[in-house]
């Protein structure tokens, strides 16, 4: 979604070049406007500062790819069930179609990646979701691949770190995607009866089943600055009450004040964060 | 039944006059005590819990209940339940588990509350942990369907070692409307979207969702009676069988149970 926005930036700055000195930067999409200060932004000096805008902060949404680049060690990321086959359980029309012509087109498998890593040499077991496949919406194969990395984890007494980004059940799965929840969070007491450490960073946005479910129980939940994270959709919130919602309401600084998280991490820091976390816990 | 349409169970398990949770613990629960509050917050009166006896058994039961008349309704929220109701609804089920009283839970909801003090109160955080405790817990649970068991409101109490459903109720991710309004960009589709989610009993018992059925009559005026007895022969006959096993092979069998949903190989 901000891609397309991006996109359509670089495409309307593309119709007028500007008096500018990297104004052929701007023909071949070298630039981005921040959406929340509207500043432009070069490209690079987004990426070399992890994907958040240098100019106010606004953390951008990112690919699973370029997450575990950030957070796991080079090298180390062996990632696990790869290619889980579909199902379509309701046979919803078109379903299917739509998942293939959307893995051709992103280079991405499901809404989520599981696998094994070092974080500064600390091994675990990570699942990061993809808000760029289906809203990271979670069916039976999110919901699988979470489970055995849970049960990875289990095997091999690792600590479990998944980042959330997530727009709740996905609801082409029908109900089989609502008993993913209850899955995953059973999957959850197995690896707190285990001893091991479970660590959820809430990204932007992260709603509905998924926040109903394995990411708010983490033994210790980080979250991004300002990330959308709740339950019911603030649309949604906003019809049943009939009123505005207060300004930040639903944001990681309005969770950590009404205590449902521990701490909220820059991306930045998000890595060494972890590392600290995980040192601490090494026995 | 077969000449139902998904949309006509979808009516009739919203049917105001359709017996209630409420209904059903006073006719087949002897001796109930209502406990109240989540001892932290509040006491959310869409969930009745307390204890009582089914055929001679202690048991502790939980149930959603909608409310009857315009007055009732409101104080208990239309069954759409709050984090405290979750909250409360966790502590009777640890307190079973320490009693060793099985769990029942009758699952009536439109969905959890999507109010402004539900999230400010954790909601998603607290159907999370019910799932996860649920899980876990040492002692059997049996769930029960009675009418609308309408997404993760629902399954916040609708996790054990049975997962039954009155011949009439509908069980489902989402509304029918709300699938329709968002899948086809166009809420009047509801019946459609009713017969496409698999949202009937006898869908989610070919889907593996479900284990069991129990019967109504067509007359909603005969199905207090009628229903009770179905309800509580079935759960006598079930907590007999859940009863026996290991406590070890109970919690086995639960994981397996929802582990296998959804399951592929890859």
């Amino acid at each position: 979604m901000v891609i397309d926005k991006i996109k359509k930036v670089n495409n309307a700055e593309g119709e007028k070049p500007q008096k500018n000195t990297k104004a052929a930067d701007m023909l071949v999409g070298k630039w981005v406007k921040c959406d929340a200060c509207k500043e432009i932004l070069y490209k690079d000096d987004v990426h070399k500062n992890f994907s958040v805008c240098p100019n106010c902060g606004k953390h951008f949404r990112i690919s699973a790819r370029r997450r575990i680049k950030q957070i796991i060690d080079e090298g180390t990321f062996i990632e696990t069930y790869e290619n889980m086959p579909e199902t379509d359980p309701i046979h919803f029309d078109g379903y299917i179609k739509k998942i293939e012509t959307l893995k051709e087109k992103t280079k991405i498998q499901e809404a989520v990646t599981t696998g094994f890593g070092e974080i500064h040499g600390n091994k675990v077991v990570i699942a990061v979701m993809d808000g760029n496949f289906l809203m990271g919406s979670m069916g039976s194969v999110v919901g699988e691949k979470i489970t055995l990395a849970i049960e990875d984890a289990i095997k091999e007494k690792l600590p479990f770190i998944i980042f959330c980004v997530s727009g709740g059940a996905r609801m082409q799965e029908g109900m089989i995607s609502l008993m993913q929840m209850a899955k995953t969070s059973a999957a959850v007491a197995k690896l707190d009866d285990a001893g091991l450490l479970n660590i959820t960073v809430f990204t932007d946005p992260t709603t509905g089943g998924v926040t109903a479910s394995f990411a708010s129980l983490g033994d210790i939940i980080l979250a991004e600055p300002n990330a959308l994270i709740g339950f019911a959709g603030p649309r949604v919130i906003e019809q049943t009450i009939n009123q505005k919602l207060p300004e930040g309401f639903q944001r990681s600084e309005f969770l950590l004040e009404h205590g449902f998280i521990d701490k909220i991490v820059e991306r930045k820091d998000m890595k060494k964060t972890l590392a600290q976390i995980l040192e601490l816990h090494k026995n | 039944m077969s000449k139902k349409t998904a949309w006509d169970i979808v009516m009739l398990a919203r049917d105001a006059q359709r017996p209630k949770a409420k209904d059903y613990i006073e006719s087949i629960v002897d001796d109930f005590i209502e406990f109240h509050g989540d001892r932290a917050f509040g006491d959310d009166k869409s969930i009745i819990g307390g204890i009582g006896r089914i055929n001679g058994t202690v048991v502790t039961v939980i149930g959603q209940e909608k409310g009857s008349t315009t007055k009732e309704k409101m104080e208990r929220n239309f069954g759409m339940t709050n984090p405290e109701g979750y909250r409360k609804a966790l502590r009777l089920m640890k307190q079973a588990e320490k009693f060793h009283r099985p769990i029942i839970t009758f699952v009536d909801t439109p969905g959890a509350y999507p109010g402004l003090g539900a999230e400010e109160r954790g909601q998603g955080e607290a159907i999370a942990r019910n799932l996860m405790e649920m899980s876990r817990l040492k002692t059997p649970i049996i769930s029960i369907v009675i009418g609308e068991g309408s997404s993760g409101g629902a399954l916040g109490i609708c996790v054990g070692d049975k997962i039954a459903m009155l011949e009439n109720s509908v069980y489902s991710v989402l509304s029918p409307e709300g699938f329709a309004s968002i899948l086809y960009k166009d809420a009047s589709k509801n019946k459609e979207a009713a017969e496409k989610m698999k949202i009937t009993a006898k869908d989610l018992k070919e889907l593996g969702i479900i284990d069991d059925i129990i019967k109504e009559k067509d007359k909603q005026e005969e199905n207090l009676e009628f229903v009770s007895s179905e309800l509580k022969e079935y759960i006598t006959k079930t907590l007999k069988k859940l009863t026996k096993l290991k406590t070890e092979d109970l919690l086995d069998l639960r994981y397996e149970k929802y582990r296998k949903i959804g399951k592929m190989e890859e």
